[in-house]
Parts: C-alpha cells; sequence; structure tokens
C-alpha cells in the first residue's frame, strides 16, 4: 500500500507501454542506415522502458482492492456507424498486466541476448526493429479492450512473426517458412474475425466487458459457434492441431525470434483468447470440451514429434507445442484450470526461453549447427550454458520444487477432475516430456563428443549468459513464488480460486502418479540414450518414428486438404478465363480496331478538307434553321 | 440600297470562304481570312447607315483591331513553320493524318 | 413616273462593287502570293471607298492606314520572307475538292442572302444625322468608345499588346545547336581532309589575266588545265566558263600580234627576250 501511494501512476498513459517500442521500430525503419551503428541499443531500451512502466502499474494495481483492479483506458472512437460505434480501448486488469510483464520482461531479456546473438549480422537493425514491432503489437494484443483492437494486435503480431521467421530472406527455405506462417494463421485469422463479427451482430460491441455481461442471453447454438470459431483462432496462432504445421517450419527464424514469438508470447496468444472469453466458453459446454480435446491431442502430438526430431530447435518446438496443449487443455477445463493455464503459461514463458535461448548458445558454440547428433558432451565447454539449460529442463519435466512442477502438475489434476481420459493422456504426455526432454539432454551435453570437424565449442559471451541466468532463476523459482498468489490474483476475471496453493508442494495421489510417470521416462531417456549415438539418423527405424520426423504428416494432409483443391480450382479459372473470356474480350477489341481502321480514312490530314467538311455542316444547320422556320 | 451594299458583301465573304478552302498557300489562305472580315465590316457599316447609328462603325472598328492582332500572331506561326519544314503550303501540314 | 435619279453614292457603289468583286475573283486565282496581296489591296482600297460614300470617313482612314498600309505590308513582307518567286501550283490534288467547295459555297451565298437580306427591314436612315448631332463621325465614335465600349476597347489594348509581345517570341529564331566557332571550324576541316581529303585550305582565286580579270575567269593549274572550283558554283551555273584551251588561245593570239607589230618592238629587247628563251632552254 505504501508503494503505490508514493507512485504517482496514471493510468490514462498505458498507450506509452504500446507507443514506445513502435515508435523505436518506426525510427530505425525510417531513419534507415544512421542508425546501423547504435539503432540495436536504442530498441534494447525500448522494451526495458516499457518494462518498468509495466511494474510501476503492477505494483500499483497490487495496491489497489481487489474490486478496483480493472482499469479500462478509453482512447477515442475508431468506428462510429449508425448504432454501432466502436471505441479503441486499453484495459489493463490482473490477467493483461501479467502478460505485459511476461512480455517485456521476457522480451528485454532476449533483446539483451539478441545484442550478443545478432552482433555480426549485416542486417541487424532490421532486426532489432521488427523486434520491436512485434512488442509493440504484442502489447496492444493483450492490452486491448474489445476484440477489435486485440485482432490488430493479432495481425501485427502475425505480420512480426512473419518478418522475423523470414528474416533470412535469402534463404529459400526461410522465405517459405515466413509464408506458410502467415497463411496458416490467416485460417485462424479467419475464425477470430468470424467470432468477433457475431458478437458484434450479438451484443452490438466486441469490448470485453459487454460481452462478459452480455454472454448469460447467449443461446447455447451461438454461444458454441462463437466458441468454436474463437478456437479456431487460438488454434491458429497457437499452432495447435489441426493448425500446427507451421510452428515446426518458423524455426527457420533467427533462435531469439524464436525464444521470444514461437516459445514464450505470441504463441500463447490462443490462450490468452480462451481464457479471456472464458464467458462464452462458460455457456457452452461443447465448445469447453473442444478446447480441451484440442488441448490434448496437440499435447501428444507435440511430444511425439519432440520425440523423433534430431534437430535441437525442432524438438523445443515440438515441445512447445505440447506445452501449450497443456495450456489449452487447462483452458478448456473451465474456469477451474484458467488460473492453472495462465500459471503454466508464465512457467512456460521462462524456462522455454530460457531453453531456446540456451539452445541458441549451443548453435553459437557449434557453427549454427542444430543437429544434436553433432552435439555430445559440451558440459564440460558450455557450462553456464549446461546448468542454465538444466534448469529449464528441470522445469519442463516438471521436478519437484521446478517451475512446471507446480503448473503442470496442477493442469493434471484439475484434467483428472473434470475429464479422467484427458487427465490420463495429459499425464502419459507427461511422461513422454521427460523422456525426449532427457533424449535432448544426453544427446547434447552427455556422452561422446561428435562435433564435426572445426567446431571448437566455446561459452557465449557475457551479454548472451546473463540473461540466460535471469530466466534460469525465473525457471527455478518461478513456480514457488506464483503458487500461492496466481489464483487468487486471477480471481477477479472469473479463475476460480484452487488448491494447494501455498507455496510447498502438496502430496496428492495423482502428483505422486505423475512424479513416477516423469521418473519413468527420465529413465528410458537415459537408458536409451547413455551409449554412442549414431553420426547419421538412422534410416531402418520404428513407424512411429518415421511419422514423428514428417511432422505426422501435417504438411501431407494440408496438402491433399487445401493446397491441391486450391490449384484445381485455380486452373479451372485459368482454363475459363483464357478458353471462354480472353477470346471473347480481344474479338471485341479486333473489331474496335477494324472499325478505326476504316474510320482513320476520313481523317486524311488535310486542313482543308476539315474546313470543307465543317462549312458543309453549317450549311446544313442553316438550311435547319431556315426550314424550322417555316414550317 | 442596303441591300445591294449586303449582297455585295454576301458575295465578297463567299469568295473568300471559297479561297480559303481551294487554295494552299498559308499566305493567301490568311488572305481570304481577312477578305472575309472585310466583308463583314461592309455590313456592319452598311446597317450602321440603314439604321442610322454608329454602334456598327464601332463594331467594324474592333473587328478591325482584332484583325491585326490575329495577322500578327498568324504570319508570325506561318513564318515559323515556314523556316522550319521550307513550305508555306497547307497540305504538306498533313501530320494530322489519322 | 419614273426618274432615274442616279446619285453620287450609288455610282461610287457600282463602280467599287464591281472593283472589289473582280479583286476577290483575282485574290484567289492568282498563282504567285504577290499578286494575290496586290488583288487584297485592291478590294480594301474600294471598300474604304464605299465606307467614306456610307458616312463613315474614320473608318475609310483606318481601312486604309490599317488594313491596306499595315496588315498588307505584313503580308508583303512575309512573303518577301518566305520568296517572292514562289508560285503555288493552282491543280487541285484533292479528288472531289473543287466540286465539293463549289456546292458549298453556292449553299453559303443562298443562305447568307437569304438570312441577311431578311435583317433590311424599311427604308435606309442615313448616319449623318447622327454625325451631325456629335458634330462629326470622328467625334460621334468618339464618344461611344470612351462610354459604351469602353471596357472593350481597354480589352484591346491588352490584346494588341499580348499579341506584340507572342509574335516577338515566335519569330525569334531560336537557337537550337551549339555557336560554331573558329576553333570548332578548324578541327571540322582537319576532320574532314583526314576523312575525305578534302583541301584545308581556302579555294584558289579566280584567274587574273590581261583580258580577264571577272569573277567568272577561272584560275589555271600548272599543267594549263581549269581549277573548277575556282569559280563559284552559282555562276558556273549561269554563265559558261572558259576552257583552259579557250584562254590559251588568247594568249596565243596577243603573242602573235605582239611578234608580227614590227618597227616598235627594238632588237636589243628582241635579243634580251631571246637570251632569257635561251637560257630556260638551257635550264631544261
Amino acid at each position: 500500500m505504501m508503494v503505490s501511494s508514493l507512485m504517482v501512476t496514471d493510468f490514462s498513459l498505458v498507450w506509452m507501454l504500446i507507443a514506445i517500442p513502435a515508435v523505436m521500430a518506426g525510427l530505425l525503419l525510417s531513419l534507415g542506415k544512421v542508425t546501423n551503428s547504435f539503432g540495436h541499443f536504442l530498441a534494447t531500451l525500448a522494451p526495458l522502458a516499457s518494462f518498468t512502466l509495466a511494474v510501476m502499474y503492477f505494483l500499483d494495481l497490487w495496491g489497489k482492492p481487489v474490486g478496483e483492479r480493472t482499469v479500462d483506458i478509453p482512447l477515442y472512437t475508431w468506428i462510429s456507424s449508425g448504432s454501432w460505434q466502436i471505441e479503441a480501448g486499453l484495459l489493463i486488469d490482473p490477467l493483461s498486466i501479467l502478460f505485459v510483464l511476461l512480455i517485456t520482461g521476457v522480451g528485454s531479456l532476449i533483446h539483451i541476448y539478441s545484442l550478443g546473438y545478432m552482433a555480426h549480422d549485416p542486417h541487424r537493425r532490421r532486426f532489432f526493429a521488427y523486434l520491436n514491432l512485434f512488442i509493440a503489437a504484442m502489447l496492444l494484443l493483450v492490452l486491448a479492450n474489445n476484440y477489435l483492437v486485440l485482432f490488430v494486435g493479432w495481425e501485427g503480431v502475425g505480420l512480426a512473426s512473419y518478418l522475423l521467421i523470414s528474416f533470412w530472406q535469402e534463404k529459400p527455405s526461410a522465405a517459405a517458412a515466413g509464408k506458410k506462417a502467415f497463411i496458416v494463421n490467416r485460417v485462424g485469422d479467419m475464425g477470430l474475425l468470424i467470432a468477433a463479427f457475431t458478437m458484434l451482430a450479438m451484443f452490438s460491441s466486441t469490448s470485453f466487458v459487454d460481452v462478459s455481461a452480455g454472454a448469460d442471453m447467449l443461446s447455447p447454438g451461438w454461444a458454441t459457434f462463437i466458441g468454436i470459431m474463437l478456437l479456431v483462432g487460438a488454434c491458429g496462432k497457437s499452432a495447435q492441431v489441426p493448425l500446427q504445421s507451421w510452428l515446426l517450419d518458423a524455426m527457420e527464424g533467427p533462435t531469439p525470434v524464436s525464444a521470444l514469438i514461437h516459445a514464450a508470447t505470441m504463441v500463447t496468444a490462443g490462450v490468452y483468447l480462451v481464457v479471456r472469453s472464458g464467458a462464452i466458453f462458460e455457456q457452452s459446454p461443447i465448445a469447453q470440451l473442444a478446447v480441451a480435446i484440442v488441448g490434448t491431442v496437440t499435447l501428444l502430438v507435440g511430444a511425439w514429434i519432440g520425440c523423433s526430431k534430431d534437430d535441437i530447435k525442432k524438438v523445443l518446438a515440438g515441445s512447445t507445442m505440447s506445452q501449450i496443449g497443456y495450456m489449452m487443455l487447462a483452458a478448456g477445463i473451465g474456469p477451474a484450470g484458467y488460473a492453472f493455464a495462465i500459471f503454466h503459461l508464465l512457467t512456460h514463458g521462462f524456462f522455454k526461453a530460457n531453453m531456446f535461448l540456451g539452445a541458441g548458445s549451443v548453435m553459437h558454440a557449434t557453427n549454427d549447427d542444430v543437429d544434436m547428433r553433432h552435439y555430445g558432451a559440451l558440459r564440460q565447454v558450455l557450462p553456464i550454458t549446461f546448468v542454465t539449460f538444466a534448469m529449464g529442463y528441470l522445469a519442463i519435466i516438471g521436478f519437484p520444487m521446478f517451475a512446471g512442477f507446480y503448473s503442470k502438475d496442477h493442469i493434471i489434476e484439475a484434467a483428472f477432475h473434470g475429464q479422467p481420459i484427458l487427465g490420463v493422456l495429459a499425464l502419459i504426455g507427461a511422461g513422454v516430456t521427460a523422456f525426449y526432454m532427457t533424449r535432448l539432454m544426453m544427446m547434447t551435453f552427455f556422452g561422446q563428443s561428435r562435433w564435426r570437424q572445426g567446431v571448437h565449442p566455446h561459452e557465449s559471451p557475457a551479454v548472451m549468459w546473463i540473461p540466460l541466468v535471469f530466466l534460469a532463476i525465473g525457471s527455478l523459482i518461478g513456480g514457488m513464488a506464483l503458487n500461492s498468489w496466481i489464483g487468487s490474483w486471477l480471481a477477479p476475471i472469473g479463475a476460480e480460486v484452487g488448491e494447494h496453493t501455498s507455496w510447498l508442494p502438496a502430496i496428492t495421489p495423482i502428483g505422486l502418479i505423475t512424479m513416477a510417470v516423469v521418473g519413468c521416462g527420465v529413465a528410458l531417456g537415459w537408458l536409451l540414450f547413455k551409449k554412442d549415438i549414431p553420426d547419421t539418423a538412422p534410416q531402418k527405424v520404428s513407424i512411429f518414428t518415421t511419422i514423428g520426423r514428417n511432422d505426422l504428416f501435417g504438411d501431407v494432409v494440408n496438402d491433399y486438404a487445401v493446397v491441391k483443391p486450391a490449384e484445381l480450382l485455380s486452373r479451372a479459372v485459368a482454363t475459363t478465363d483464357e478458353k471462354g473470356i480472353t477470346p471473347g474480350i480481344e474479338g471485341f477489341g479486333r473489331f474496335v480496331e477494324t472499325l478505326g481502321t476504316k474510320l482513320r480514312v476520313i481523317q486524311n490530314g488535310y486542313v482543308r478538307t476539315y474546313g470543307l467538311t465543317m462549312v458543309i455542316g453549317i450549311v446544313f444547320l442553316g438550311l435547319f434553321l431556315l426550314l424550322s422556320r417555316l414550317v | 440600297m442596303t441591300s445591294l451594299y449586303a449582297v455585295l458583301a454576301v458575295i465578297l465573304f463567299t469568295i473568300g470562304l471559297i479561297g480559303f478552302l481551294i487554295r494552299r498557300n498559308a499566305l493567301v489562305v490568311f488572305m481570304c481570312v481577312e477578305l472575309m472580315l472585310n466583308a463583314c465590316n461592309l455590313l456592319f457599316v452598311a446597317f450602321s447607315s440603314h439604321h442610322g447609328v454608329l454602334d456598327g462603325q464601332m463594331a467594324a472598328f474592333f473587328v478591325m483591331v482584332v484583325a491585326a492582332a490575329e495577322v500578327v500572331i498568324g504570319l508570325s506561326i506561318i513564318v515559323m513553320i515556314t523556316r522550319t519544314r521550307r513550305s508555306t503550303s497547307v497540305d504538306a501540314e498533313n501530320v494530322l493524318k489519322g | 413616273m419614273s426618274i432615274l435619279v442616279i446619285t453620287g453614292t450609288e455610282v461610287v457603289f457600282w463602280i467599287c462593287a464591281v472593283l472589289a468583286i473582280l479583286g476577290a475573283i483575282g485574290l484567289i486565282s492568282f498563282s504567285k502570293p504577290v499578286y494575290s496581296a496586290l488583288c487584297l489591296a485592291l478590294v480594301m482600297i474600294s471598300l474604304a471607298v464605299i465606307y467614306a460614300s456610307l458616312g463613315a470617313p474614320f473608318l475609310m482612314a483606318v481601312q486604309i492606314i490599317v488594313y491596306t498600309g499595315a496588315i498588307l505590308m505584313l503580308f508583303l513582307f512575309v512573303i518577301m520572307l518566305v520568296g517572292v518567286d514562289s508560285t503555288d501550283s493552282i491543280t487541285e490534288t484533292l479528288k472531289g475538292h473543287r466540286v465539293a467547295v463549289g456546292l458549298a459555297g453556292v449553299g453559303v451565298l443562298a443562305l447568307l442572302v437569304l438570312g441577311v437580306l431578311q435583317g433590311v427591314v424599311g427604308q435606309g436612315l442615313g448616319v449623318d444625322v447622327t454625325n451631325t448631332a456629335a458634330g462629326g463621325n470622328v467625334q460621334g465614335l468618339a464618344e461611344l468608345i470612351f462610354s459604351r465600349y469602353v471596357i472593350a476597347f481597354e480589352a484591346t489594348a491588352a490584346l494588341l499588346i499580348t499579341a506584340a509581345v507572342a509574335a516577338m517570341v515566335l519569330a525569334h529564331p531560336e537557337q537550337i545547336k551549339k555557336k560554331i566557332g573558329q576553333k570548332e571550324r578548324a578541327e571540322e576541316r582537319l576532320q574532314a581532309f583526314t576523312s575525305s581529303g578534302k583541301h584545308p585550305g581556302p579555294k584558289p582565286n579566280s584567274g587574273v589575266f590581261a583580258r580577264h580579270n571577272s569573277i567568272a575567269t577561272p584560275a589555271l593549274l600548272p599543267d594549263g588545265s581549269v581549277a573548277e572550283n575556282s569559280v563559284s558554283e552559282i555562276l558556273a551555273s549561269r554563265v559558261t566558263i572558259a576552257t583552259g584551251e579557250q584562254l590559251w588561245e588568247a594568249h596565243d593570239e596577243v603573242l602573235l600580234a605582239l611578234e608580227t607589230a614590227d618597227g616598235e618592238l627594238d632588237e636589243d629587247e628582241d635579243e634580251d627576250l631571246d637570251e632569257a628563251d635561251d637560257k630556260e632552254g638551257s635550264d631544261d
């Protein structure tokens, strides 16, 4: 209370949070080469400034009574049309401020990390400008007070994601990956837009407040429709089945991008959307179940892919899908799961960013090699990376007292209470997670060195390992610190305060079973991968591995379901154009041309003939006037 | 009496018009235009006399002034065209041909 | 009872009308622009006389001074610039043009006569009364020009200024190419010499002989032949240029005449000449 009374926080300045990085991005992009030498430092200051502001606002909110923690900041009337009036405004409440802290906090760390990671890239300024653009768009997304403003941020992060995935645009694979992400995201955007328009039709408003207030009156059919459409939007942005295929390709982007956008922040926007729209989902058990099922399926698919990949970033990408699947599962359980979804989202933001940046550090040490079969025994040469990575590892498998232990166990438990089948599947997922993460650790840091020739691993510079240390601390204590607090903090947005809210791990039967399953996974991973690992990926592998290596044939499915029919349709349209429309138009053109050629003879170019024509015209006109008078 | 003047003016005008359409030398064409203007002036003066007011003479005076300006511009254009094309024929300028 | 009273005005009209129509026909039928211009002058002067008889002495003066004097002189100047000799071909090149023009002319004539004559209503009054009331034709016009027509009059001032400036701009020759100086010319000549062997120096002078010193006389080359380029091309096309033989013939004639003219020639001098001849012969 003392803190808040001392601080003069003016909530009308919340837009500054977004404006600082946005203006910085605009400056860097428009000033061009001038800022080449110092632009990246400026760009790093932007999220730090936003973070400072966010901390101030957070403390201020904390100091307020529980009922007053939601602050709506209207900015201006965006669209005014008939009875509809859409106000662009921002909303600060316990949910959005947590996101703002995560985005600006992890964002700042990743900016700092990028100072080292991108030090020698010729387009460093552009990279930082895009990062700032992303931060601004993501903040707009979470601070919006209605679905349409949220959509602007939603598209903004999509754009930033596209620009950053294809940042090394000279690589055809990166360019293609960017386009894939952009196009797959369009499908989800369509879902979100349809949902927003339906809300506009139903409630004459898209603001969260109005939607929550009006949701009770909604018929179950409409509620399910809106819910499913929101889920489609969430699936696109959060890479959930069936719109998961872009995330693995998105690893073509620079590693800090993968850490910030494709692990910690943007891909969790779907979870945010579902939690934000809790009022709608509560009206429709079917939509809730759909969310939970999508989450569970993705959780298993991601884990499966994680088990079969040799590319360290793709293993982590699969793992990200899987962890977001957990969050969706939690969000699909209903109010009981919201807090756990956000809790896991926050802890995941720490430990996955930590591991991605760790992977970046490993790649930095091995000349950008991403194949884990070319690693091995890196723990001696990369001690800091190893230790921090290990923190992330322990957090993700749910080792007691680490971050993931609290958040993930809560989800599994909640799932058992809600849908026991989903709970069992989530439990299996936890075991598989332990297995593939152990495999990753073993292949990267233990065993024999299988380094390529000319690779001399070395520890990264301080500017890179300091963010790692911060994130590792987050992975270590994030769970303990938030466990007792997050449930009550999120209560105003509809989360139910769960049990076991002390910082001490609670001993429950399901918790024990989970620990056992995780232990099995770790043991299996250790037993299988402590032996020598072949240099090249073996070709004689089980059908499961083949399926996993091919991303569960997601691309093939997309190809046959969407790409091929679209190609056929465009070919049909092209043929119609060529055979039907073009000859018609050309025929008309030829007719006009022939007519012109015939008429051209009249224009013989002799002034005297024109004069004569004029005089004849005058004579006729005079005759006409004369005759008309006679008549 | 005025009818006679009017008929004379019309005859002169028609001759000018025919010359305008027949002759190819830009200078002669231009002179034909002057002839037509003069025919009009004659009509003005004749009608001025017919009605017993001076406004017709005034109009003829203004026609003369405008004709002077027109001749100055027209002749300089002809000089320019002659300088670049080495011909005063109006048929030679059939760059208008479509 | 009908007494044919012929007034002065009518006499003037009939004389001038015939002259004006003849002039107009001449204007469109002469093939030389100069004749056309003179015919136009005839038309204009006839009209000036008609103006005078119609009680418009001021317009008569203006017609003669401005039209005949200034405008027509301008025409003549331009004809001079373009070329006095230029003759137009009178033959028509456009098929059926003349016939069509004739028909159109008849149509216009008929229509105009019909139309204009409709405007002649009542008895002619004459402007004499008006002129007298104003204290003269010029005074009457002056009153009108500075009262009812003052704005039109001021506008004509602007028009004339504009026309004068425009004429200056239009007639001013533009320097399209770079000006060629002495240096460039010298370079050009040497260039021509290296490429086509054209002699870079000046052409030879025309020949100068005792009996022929006109510029139409060609110079002789050492071998006795004529230096063709010593006579201007224009002269060469007009007069026949003497050949080398013709020139020598005259020379021989003179020598013969000198040799046969005895008495006056001294023996000594004769010897001197012989000696000189001998000297030349020995040198050979």
